[in-house]
């Protein structure tokens, strides 16, 4: 599993860690959600001169689009390029409509948050991210 | 948790980090509670204050309330003044959910005359609340709201086309998390200032009160998003600003992007005014279907709505001087005394109602401010505060148990989510009473009644 849940930085919310062995499958891996099924795909283009801040913006097209079109939505392709230190996303997102009796939400992300968010690459080449959500 | 060596005592219930506890403090941080809740305070609470501390423009001391913890820039608790014409406004001292804000209504019921349908009273507001729009309240509403529910000064143009987006179809919806609407008893022996408790309302024994908790939904959280990206690309390369902590993104208040946030915020603190004011209307229409009666026959008046995530031009002594600063409150609650000119006349002789919201469990608190809050550009706690993370609770507490555990105590509660239930356990919280009593050891609100839930429906 190429996340995990850390219990001891947030305690009102929710403190994530993921990882990929390349930027795109970190991105996609941060952004992932099993129990979504794609019947709708919603483009996202995205670009920032701070990789980590993509990461942040990328995140928070999800959370808007849940609250928005009340859309779950993961990333199905996606692509990062850098140019000139400007860095684009370029995604497909795809995703269904909230259906209560299979999306066990427990809570309603409000935001992704800067606490402590970081975008890593470890001496191994994996790249790291953690992230905290305000809930 | 490890409270800093540094850490004075001032008196009882107020302690001090001073300038030298950290470098690029411009002010002393305040901190406030008894020895057992400081002691308890997680290490957020002193690491994040004295971050606050070193915001351009602060005045006095950054201040930490008795149910602080931590949070993301300032700490849940945090407040800071700063002077409007050299210093900062950053989202992180206002909160994602701007006004996120509690509301406490009345009702002329005893505990008796709802305890037979309760059941029914529950079900109906958690049938009515989440879904559909609609609203038709009373002038004495708008009197009874922080604001009377108008912050002057918004600004649509200052709000992103996605903020509206996210808010529009949530207008009227309680959200989730800690936010949930209660039906709650004054029983006599919880009574603390007959005075006041007469005065806002509570005359009769046993009263059935409605006590709700929610913001400005998605589009607070939106337009918090926004601005907090907009001052990380300005705060450095365009003022020169640094902070520790990218939670603290600031910009000059007289900026043109600190006027747009602050602009902007206002938009959100006026929604989360009509959310409120929605939800208020659908309390009304299931007592009334319930029972059989109009709202107002049933005595369904506000006491008054207070919002604990906000910034707001005030008045205030500075050095003994009046004049206008930038309070920043994040979980923490406009406290004014006894004469505010701010206050609607039926409160300028008691002192604003503080509404203080507590666990599921253990209860809630109404409070008054007091002139000697002050001292804290008027402003006392806002709640119990969290001791326990969402997931060590969801370990420990199984939803559905606690619901019939619950509701052995007389307590029924109703959710969308068992794991969301278990995340608010009671034990998962401070101690209400002792923060409420510490608020009042520190001369910032004082109590006036404990509340106790009977029916509950959770986010």
């Amino acid at each position: 599993m190429p996340y995990r849940y850390h219990d001891d930085i947030a305690t009102a919310d929710i403190a994530f860690e993921a990882w990929g062995a390349t930027l795109e499958e970190l991105f996609k891996t941060a952004a992932d959600a099993e129990t979504i099924r794609c019947t709708e795909t919603v483009p996202c283009f995205l670009e920032n001169t701070a990789l980590d801040l993509l990461l942040f913006d990328f995140l928070g097209e999800l959370i808007f689009h849940k609250d928005a079109g009340r859309l779950l939505l993961r990333p199905k392709e996606l692509s990062l390029t850098e140019e000139d230190g400007a860095w684009e996303l370029a995604a497909e997102l795809c995703g269904e409509a909230i259906d209560a009796s299979r999306h066990p939400l427990n809570v309603d992300v409000k935001a992704v948050t800067l606490h402590r968010f970081s975008l890593e690459q470890e001496p191994d080449g994996t790249w790291r991210a953690m992230v905290v959500l305000d809930i | 948790m490890t409270i800093p060596r540094q850490l004075r005592k001032v008196r009882e219930g107020v302690w001090e980090l001073p300038l030298g506890y950290k470098p690029g403090m411009l002010v002393p941080a305040r901190i406030f509670g008894s020895d057992r809740l400081i002691a308890g305070m997680d290490d957020g609470v002193f690491e994040q204050v004295s971050n606050v501390a070193c915001l351009p423009g602060i005045l006095d001391y950054a201040f930490c309330m008795p149910d602080g913890h931590w949070g993301y820039g300032f700490p849940i608790g945090g407040v800071a003044a700063m002077d409007p014409r050299t210093g900062v406004i950053s989202p992180g001292g206002i909160g994602f959910d701007i006004n996120c804000g509690m509301r406490l209504v009345l009702t002329s019921l005893a505990e008796e005359e709802v305890t037979p349908r309760l059941h029914e009273l529950v079900n109906r507001l958690f049938a009515r609340i989440p879904t559909g729009v609609g609203c038709q309240g009373i002038p004495e509403d708008l009197e009874r709201t922080e604001e009377e529910g108008c912050f002057a000064g918004a600004d649509a143009t200052t709000v992103s086309n996605k903020a509206i987006e996210r808010g529009i179809s949530q207008l009227g919806t309680l959200g989730s998390g800690n936010h949930y609407c209660e039906i709650q008893v004054v029983r006599e022996e919880n009574i603390h200032d007959q005075r006041l408790a007469r005065a806002f309302g509570l005359t009769i024994p046993n009263q059935v009160v409605v006590m709700f908790h929610c913001g400005s939904r998605g589009f607070g959280h939106q337009v918090a998003t926004d601005y907090l990206q907009l001052f990380l690309k300005v705060m450095g390369a365009k003022y020169g600003i640094s902070v520790d902590d990218r939670e603290l993104a600031c910009a000059p208040f007289q900026s043109p992007e600190g006027q747009a946030y602050f602009a902007a915020m206002k938009c959100a603190v006026n929604l989360a005014f009509a959310n409120r004011q929605v939800i208020l209307h659908r309390i009304r229409e299931v007592f009334s279907e319930t029972f059989g009666r109009d709202p107002f026959d049933l005595g369904m008046r506000m006491v008054y709505d207070v919002a604990h995530n906000t910034a707001k031009l005030e008045r205030h002594p500075v050095k003994g001087k009046v004049c206008e600063v930038l309070v920043h409150r994040k979980g923490a609650t406009r406290s004014l005394g006894p004469g505010a000119a701010e206050l609607p006349a039926c409160y300028r002789e008691t002192g604003q109602p503080v509404i203080i919201g507590g666990s599921m469990e253990t209860g809630s608190y109404l409070l008054a401010g007091l002139g000697s809050s002050s001292a804290t550009f008027a402003t006392t706690a806002h709640g119990s505060g969290r001791t326990m993370s969402r997931h060590q609770a969801k370990k420990l507490y199984r939803g559905q148990k606690l619901q019939q555990e619950m509701e052995q105590r007389g307590i029924y509660v109703r959710t969308d989510s068992w794991g969301g239930l278990a995340e608010e356990a009671g034990a998962a919280y401070k101690d209400i009473d002792e923060v409420a009593a510490a608020t009042e050891t520190a001369g910032l609100s004082r109590r006036v009644a404990r509340l106790v839930p009977i029916g509950n429906i959770k986010g």
